[in-house]
């Protein structure tokens, strides 16, 4: 996983409410075999409407997007983190998510950031016309117009986030300890591994 | 004296492989069963990493979902390509990316094909006491054997197939007791639809649930998966039957089961399992076998069930007003009025199949209903769709494909089929189907299609009078 220590850039300010995981990525998506490529049907519905905000060229690299309250709620589809993460997204603020997107966005590196109304409201304003900048350090979201809003995340998460750790690197740090319950396995119940076949 | 234990709890404990302090737990996975719909950006991920399969003895892949059930190959032998290109690349990248893992694959047209919680028990790679997952939310059926299996995400399929373990949180555990014998004619089905109807579908969760009583004792290995596979619909991650003499009859002589003198230390240790008399469960409910009748759903959510020789329900009949919308709203896309008697509902379509109901039992159960019969000139599409390869060569065996033709159905090749919309096997939209599979939710057959979920001799008996019809009618 890739470390995320500071995301600078402009920021989509969709600020749409209960943005279901259907909306981030349809169905039909589903059934692909790679995790590239999804950014192209991340909302795919919005965009095909005339003059929506994210074939805005003014947002055309933006690296955040605020939304509003539940971001991600529906299906536990993995999907919707991949497509925000294909379509150069690599934080989400808004003032609520729903918890298995949350852990989704995590598991893949995207930031998923929880920040009170007002101050989503104030970054909404704020991205319209310049960057807005997150501190994976300092837990903080900063403006150019001396705005600060701190927000929270579990300690764990945010050092696995800054250091690019990803679930498997840290399972894999306890290696000697599934080898000993193997080789316990393999001593008391030998029967274990299935007969090949 | 040690505590007591539940049969949950002593498969837990004997999986911890490190304990953190916030009470998560890295869990030894002794099962891993792979398909080809959540398994692809797994195994990309594992590649990207220069990650290896941890244990590929212990994994297990087939494919299923996106499988046509129409023939495999043509005369020649040859395979008959698949049209849909999603689907195509979906089962060439899991017959790719087995072997190049070194993981054992079982082919579209291998005997040994079927839905992947069909093949698992009947391969004998499914044991008691072991951990047991795959990427699909069904694999709560394995509790049958007295697994602890539940269903994961992609990344947690990814995180098995490096590691062979998950982090974990302990999940409460649930006590389900059945009083008393299900009537003649009441199937494990209608016993499982009865007690989502009870407990609703957020019932279990957070739970482990551990089905208990005399009834599950009686009842035979397909009957038991039948049950547990629903327990997802019951909001709990995974069901548990205890493993008894019934279970190790079924396992006995299987493929990958033990064998020799291993079988008879893997039985001695299976006996230790079942929860001791005294354990307690955070959750205990209790149902009385001699409420289940033969059960069908009327909405778009397992629960909505009813009896079926009752009435669609009235919205305002249920007292959380959240309820009575969705009721409102299940009923619309349902086309059914509220006060309707089930049994004057037609049916165009049948499908007999799914991982719930496409064992040799249930293919029995039905043809018996059918047999000397046909489908009413109503139903449209009647298909059967046996579990595995080795459940048709079964059927085939005891000449039920016969009866099933002869009964105007037509007799498939293994797969998921119209269990979900996935693959060609759809029902049309705004027609409504007698379905023994698990999930009635909107569109889950097919964009538009109205689901009634019941047991296999349910949905034969509903092939013959064409609409929604009390088996025992026909039976007795
Ligand atoms: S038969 Fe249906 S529920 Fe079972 S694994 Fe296939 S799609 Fe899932």
């Amino acid at each position: 996983m890739q470390p995320v220590d500071k995301v600078e850039g402009r920021a989509i300010p969709f600020g749409q409410k209960n943005v279901d995981t259907d909306v981030i990525i349809p169905a039909k998506w589903l059934k692909t075999i790679s995790r590239e490529g999804l950014g192209e049907g991340a909302f795919e519905a919005i965009r095909a409407q005339d003059g929506n905000i994210f074939d805005d060229p003014d947002y055309a690299d933006a690296s955040i997007l605020i939304a509003g309250d539940n971001f991600g709620c529906g299906s536990s589809r993995e999907h919707a983190a991949w497509a925000l993460d294909d379509m150069g997204i690599k934080a989400v603020i808004a003032p609520s998510f729903s918890d298995i997107f949350s852990g989704n966005a995590f598991k893949n590196g995207l930031l998923a950031i929880a920040l009170p109304q007002e101050a989503v409201d104030r970054l909404m304003e704020v991205a319209k016309t310049d960057p807005i900048s997150i501190d994976m350090q300092t837990m903080s979201v900063t403006t150019p117009f001396q705005d600060r809003f701190a927000f929270e995340m579990d300690a764990f998460r945010q050092k696995c986030l800054i250091e690019g750790l990803d679930e498997i690197d840290l399972t894999m740090a306890k290696s000697d300890a599934i080898e000993v319950h193997e080789k316990s396995i393999d001593s008391s119940q030998p029967w274990m591994t299935p007969a090949a076949v | 004296m040690t505590e007591p234990k539940t049969l949950y709890q002593k498969i837990w404990d004997a999986h911890v492989v490190d304990q953190r302090d916030d009470g998560t737990a890295l869990i030894y996975i002794d099962r891993h069963l792979v398909h080809e719909v959540t398994s692809p950006q797994a195994f990309e991920g594992l590649r990207k990493a220069g990650r290896q399969v941890r244990r590929p003895d212990l994994t297990l892949a087939v494919p299923d979902h996106n499988l046509p059930t129409t023939a495999r190959l043509d005369m020649d032998g040859n395979k008959i390509p698949i049209a849909d290109p999603q689907s195509a690349a979906q089962l060439e990248a899991l017959e790719a990316n087995a072997p190049a893992f070194g993981i054992k694959y079982i082919g579209a047209s291998d005997i040994n094909q079927g839905i992947v919680h069909v093949i698992g028990p009947e391969q004998g790679f499914t044991l008691p006491g072991c951990t047991l997952v795959c990427g699909d939310s069904h694999t709560a059926a394995h509790g049958a054997l007295g697994a602890l299996a539940f269903g994961i995400g992609t990344s947690e399929v990814e995180h098995v197939l490096a590691t062979q373990t998950l982090q974990l949180t302990r999940s409460k555990s649930m006590e389900i007791r059945v009083d008393g014998l299900l009537g003649p004619g009441i199937s494990p089905k209608d016993l499982i639809l009865h007690i989502i109807g009870v407990i609703g579908t957020a019932g279990g969760t957070g739970h482990v649930i551990e089905y208990r009583g005399e009834v599950f004792e009686q009842m035979s290995i397909e009957g038991r998966l039948t049950v547990s596979n629903m327990s997802i619909e019951a909001g709990a991650r995974a069901g548990l039957i205890a493993p008894d003499a019934t279970t190790f009859e079924y396992l006995k002589g299987r493929p990958m089961a033990p064998k020799g003198a291993d079988w008879d230390a893997a039985v001695e240790y299976w006996k230790t399992l079942p929860t001791d008399h005294g354990a307690k469960f955070d959750k205990s409910v209790t149902i009385n076998a001699a409420d289940v009748a033969p059960t069908v759903t009327w909405g778009t959510s397992p629960e909505d069930v009813v009896q079926v020789t009752g009435n669609v329900p009235a919205p305002l009949s249920f007292a959380d007003p959240s309820k009575q919308d969705a009721a409102q709203k299940s009923l619309d896309y349902m086309g059914l009025q509220s006060g309707q008697a089930m049994q004057d509902v037609a049916v165009e379509n049948i499908f007999i199949g799914s991982c719930t109901n496409s064992r040799i039992e249930d293919l029995r159960a039905a043809a018996n209903v059918l047999r000397d019969r046909k489908k009413a000139p109503g139903v449209k599409w009647a298909i059967v769709v046996p579990g595995s390869g080795l459940v048709k060569a079964q059927a085939e065996a005891e000449g039920l494909d016969k009866i099933f033709t002869d009964a105007g159905f037509e007799w498939r090749e293994p797969g998921c089929s119209a269990c979900l919309g996935m693959n060609p096997d759809k029902v049309p939209s705004g027609e409504r189907c007698a379905s023994t599979s698990n999930r009635n939710f909107v569109g889950r057959q097919g964009p538009g299609a109205r689901t009634h979920l019941m047991s296999p001799a349910m949905a034969a008996a509903a092939a013959v009078t064409g609409k929604l019809t009390d088996v025992r009618e026909l039976t007795n």
